[in-house]
């Protein structure tokens, strides 16, 4: 993904969750059938995971730039200071 | 660690499984790009696979549960309007036990009209019939006689002929020609959140003066 598509990710995720909470409340009431509001909602729930959590292309269409091969050839990484000899004194 | 101010359902549940799913193997090379919001300073994360179901799985809990305390609210709009009978009409015995407690048999008829308690969220009803008298030694004596469960509105309307299920005995002599009150008590078992109970109470009845 990229920062675009997370966002949108996880925008989705909160909205749809949301409107599948209302409308299976809503139905459940109105037919007076508590079985009905928890099946609606589970279907909410797994209709948004299949949507949201896997890495679909939509969420990609501002990929990040990665650096080029030849650039990173040119700013090597920092090698980490050896100083094991060096131990910081305990005062007691 | 610095987290994007959204996920602030992050913190219900914590699974610390971190991996990188991703459909196309990428080698990590030095990012070009800048930091993003230097106003804050703070670094922003890229959520995967395995956070993303996490955030999801979080909130989709939190909002049944509200849901279901929703749900147990919309009791109290249920303005019930529920009635009941009893008639006594046998007393089967009426002894004293070999260790000097009375004890009586009943055979009661019941008749009751409980439908309008049922709401959406009713699991099901508890009802119990209980003889209430008072005593010199106890100010208040309640003896549950009877009772049943109710798993739908269609049976909450019924008339039933039984004798009492649970034995009428008092603690020490003191029924004969006692006057008590039967009481239809009810508990309104819901399928989620709170549950209701009330009673009605029927008095004028009184057990004869002597033993049979």
């Amino acid at each position: 993904m990229d920062w675009q598509g997370q966002k949108l990710a996880e925008h989705l995720m909160q909205i749809l969750l949301l409107a599948f909470a209302v409308v299976a409340f809503a139905t459940g009431y109105i037919m007076g059938s508590f079985q009905m509001m928890i099946l609606i909602y589970a279907g909410g729930v797994v209709l948004t995971t299949l949507v949201t959590v896997p890495n679909w292309p939509f969420f990609n269409r501002h990929p990040l730039k990665w650096l080029d091969p030849s650039e990173a050839e040119k700013h090597p990484k920092p090698q980490l200071a050896v100083n094991s000899k060096k131990k910081s004194v305990k005062k007691n | 660690m610095a987290r994007d101010s959204g996920i602030w359902q992050n913190s219900f549940i914590f699974i610390s499984v971190d991996f990188n799913f991703s459909l196309r193997p990428k080698i990590k090379r030095q990012q070009l790009q800048q930091r993003q919001g230097t106003k804050t300073g703070k670094k922003k994360k890229m959520h995967s696979f395995g956070y993303r179901a996490n955030a999801l799985l979080t909130f989709a809990v939190t909002i049944l549960a509200l849901m279901c305390a929703i749900a147990s609210l919309s009791d109290n709009l249920n303005t019930p309007s529920p009635s009941a009978q009893i008639e006594i009409l046998n007393i089967n015995w009426f002894q004293k036990q070999p260790h000097g407690n009375d004890e009586v048999s009943l055979t009661l008829n019941i008749t009751a009209d409980l439908q309008s308690l049922f709401t959406w969220n009713t699991k099901q009803l508890f009802i119990f019939v209980a003889a209430e008298y008072e005593t010199p030694k106890n100010a208040l004596n309640q003896v549950s006689l009877w009772d049943a469960i109710i798993p739908a509105k269609e049976f909450a309307k019924f008339s039933i002929h039984t004798s009492n299920k649970y034995r009428f005995i008092d603690q020490g002599h003191n029924l004969r020609g006692k006057e008590f009150n039967l009481t239809l008590h009810w508990h309104v078992m819901p399928k989620t959140g709170k549950m209701f109970a009330n009673k009605i109470v029927m008095s004028g009845y009184h057990l004869p003066e002597d033993y049979r």
